[in-house]
């Protein structure tokens, strides 16, 4: 069983999860890893990929990737399924991305698991399980057999392990975009804030802020503290409601689903349509000033406190024991 | 120009979820509501129609008989009628059965614009519109957070993690949208009095052609084997702070240190 792995990167330098899902892929190929790279730079280091089990990174530095949405890289998706030989695609849960896979499964006629924390092997089948109802249960699951597999990965489901594995062999992906594939024209693309701070979807960490900061400004030492800790910022809806912070850092019901290693969440009472957006985390820390606050049923570590006292000297804490 | 509405069944987030022996969720179990994200692309279309731009807004629903109570939800915010696909043959479909259908229904129609939530608050995949669209070979705007209608092409600004990308498109295209495009209306008591009389027209699947083998469990490309319940999450250590905010930051970093975070 050929494995490939759509490996998300940033102007050439593979993302973490892109290390984390070769990791996943290693464990589970009696074949080979591929690796597929598209965009700006795809192949900048596409040959470190070795290091993670990739044996062949398919790259396709094209600018009907930038330029065009979705169906130029569906068209790539497709031709390096066929050019790997795989039965299995592991892809990051990124929503442009699951747009690419959802039309490359129909093509396929692949079919599709998303939001996947774990993976077994069943002889050719791949039993995948993931959470549903926001995280209430988990169910198991499979393509039908005979049919090529696609799961959609959670960004820290696998820890990324080296093997220190000879460089990837690196070759130029063939495909061929037809005018159809270019009628989503992208005409700009604008970077409303540049952060340097992780995505929140694939952070280890995520400092999430609600209702309780009060104001907008009261992101400002949300900011910091995910600065201090390395991680990436989120925010309930009643936060994004009032335009304290933008929509896409959003986490629920409605926004997105996160599960890291840390969710601290500071000033938010914990709803059930929040729950269903980050009660998966692996590990749950909250402060807010109301000891009933529903949040703390969930938390690891409940404080009961002010989050205008806690947070500025938690920053403080937290840069004093990094030494 | 005409809008097409895709709208989905759920069960209310807030409620308690059964499993049904078939493995599908007991949606008998809960009162069902209408798919949050889904009145946000209503919200839209409606809007586009005010500004004179469409002429008429429909809903689409694949989903049972009683889905017809969300089907009058959602002609509530005016919509002009509404397309149901009920049939038993439906159950357990999947993204690409459920999109399958949905495309089948589209082909009876005259459109130029499906106008959608980007994901369902029970499935989730956000599969169902570029799947859609694949089907119906037309291009897919996805999570729009702006959506301009033009002469022939449809522009919107797609939710990227650091911004957004300005995309264009001809019609007929799909979109779907996310929560941070609008804040969509109450129903008067006039539109959900006016609900109850919009034509509802309901087609089974022969009625728009697609085969029993293309859809529910039978045509799903995917297969559960099984759902069980996960331990629920318990409270763990609670601190109250001295004020200062001294003991919670303490108590706090202690324990990133004791996780191995810090
Ligand atoms: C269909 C639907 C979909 C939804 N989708 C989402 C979603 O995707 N994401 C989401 O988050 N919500 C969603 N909601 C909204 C959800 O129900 C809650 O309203 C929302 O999560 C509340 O946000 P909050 O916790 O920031 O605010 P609140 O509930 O108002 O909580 C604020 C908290 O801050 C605490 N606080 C105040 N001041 C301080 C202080 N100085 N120090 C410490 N603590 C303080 C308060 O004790 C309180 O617990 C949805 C609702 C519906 C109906
Ligand atoms: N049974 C259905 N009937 C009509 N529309 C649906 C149905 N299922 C999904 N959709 C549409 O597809 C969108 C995305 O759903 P999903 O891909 O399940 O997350 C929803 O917001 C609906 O607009």
């Amino acid at each position: 069983m050929n494995i490939l792995v759509l490996a998300d990167h940033d102007r050439g330098t593979p993302k973490k999860i892109a290390h984390q899902l070769l990791t996943a892929a290693r464990g589970l190929a009696d074949g080979e890893v591929h690796a597929l790279l598209m965009g700006a730079d795809a192949g900048a280091h596409a040959e470190q990929l070795g290091a993670y089990g990739a044996a062949t990174a398919h790259v396709w530095d094209d600018s009907d990737a930038e330029d065009y949405a979705t169906e130029p890289q569906t068209a790539a998706l497709v031709a390096a399924v066929q050019a790997s030989g795989a039965q299995v695609v592991l892809y990051p849960g990124d929503p442009l991305l699951s747009d690419v896979v959802a039309r490359a499964a129909v093509r396929l006629e692949a079919g599709v698991v998303t939001d996947v924390t774990d993976v077994e092997r069943d002889g050719d089948a791949l039993v995948a399980t993931k959470p549903i109802f926001g995280g209430d249960m988990l169910s198991r699951c499979q393509v039908e057999p005979g049919r090529p597999q696609m799961l959609g990965v959670k960004a820290n489901a696998f820890a990324e392990e080296e093997v220190g594995g000879s460089p990837a062999d690196v070759v130029p992906l063939e495909v061929t975009v037809d005018d159809a594939a270019r009628r989503a024209r992208v005409v700009e693309v604008v970077e409303e804030q540049s952060s340097g701070r992780p995505e929140m979807t694939e952070a280890p960490i995520v400092v999430a802020g609600g209702r309780g900061l009060g104001e907008a400004e009261g992101f400002a030492l949300v900011e910091q503290l995910a600065d201090a800790l390395g991680g990436a910022v989120g925010a309930s809806r009643a936060a994004t409601d009032a335009g304290w912070y933008p929509h896409q850092h959003q986490i629920g019901q409605t926004g997105k689903t996160i599960s890291p290693q840390l969710y601290l969440g500071v000033g938010i009472s914990g709803a059930i349509q929040h729950r269903a957006g980050m009660q998966t985390s692996q590990t749950i820390v909250a402060v807010n000033k109301d000891p009933e606050a529903p949040i703390f049923s969930i938390a690891d570590l409940g404080v009961v406190g002010d989050l205008k006292q806690v947070v500025p000297a938690l920053v403080e804490e937290v840069e004093k024991r990094k030494g | 120009m005409r809008i097409i509405c895709p709208v989905k069944r759920v069960p209310d987030t807030a409620a308690e979820k059964r499993i049904a022996e078939d493995r599908t969720v007991d949606r008998d179990g809960s009162e069902p509501v209408l798919n949050a994200n889904d009145e946000w692309a209503i919200e839209e279309a409606m809007r586009v129609k005010e500004a004179g731009k469409a002429d008429e807004v429909i809903a689409l629903c694949m989903g049972p008989e009683q889905a017809q109570q969300t089907i009058r939800k959602a002609l509530s915010y005016g919509l002009d009628g509404a397309i149901q696909v009920s049939d038993e043959g439906c159950a357990g479909s999947d993204a690409p059965a459920t999109a399958r259908v949905l495309a089948a229904a589209l082909r009876e129609e005259d459109w130029d614009l499906v106008l959608m939530g980007n994901q369902s608050s029970d499935a989730r995949t956000m599969l169902v519109p570029a799947m859609l669209a694949e089907y119906l070979d037309v291009p897919a705007l996805t999570y729009a957070k702006r959506l301009e209608v033009g002469d022939g092409e449809v522009t919107v600004d797609r939710e990227t993690p650091s911004g957004h990308q300005t995309v264009t498109a001809p019609m007929p295209s799909v979109v779907s949208v996310v929560e941070a495009i609008n804040e969509p209306r109450y129903p008067s008591f006039k539109g959900i009095m006016a609900a109850k009389k919009k034509p509802l027209t309901v087609k089974d699947l022969a009625g728009v052609g697609v085969g029993a083998d293309q859809v529910g469990a039978q045509g799903a490309w995917t297969q559960v084997l099984d759902i069980s319940p996960k331990p629920p999450r318990e409270a763990g250590e609670q601190v109250t702070d001295d004020g200062s905010g001294a003991v919670g930051a303490q108590a706090i970093a202690d324990f990133l240190v004791r996780q191995k975070l810090l």
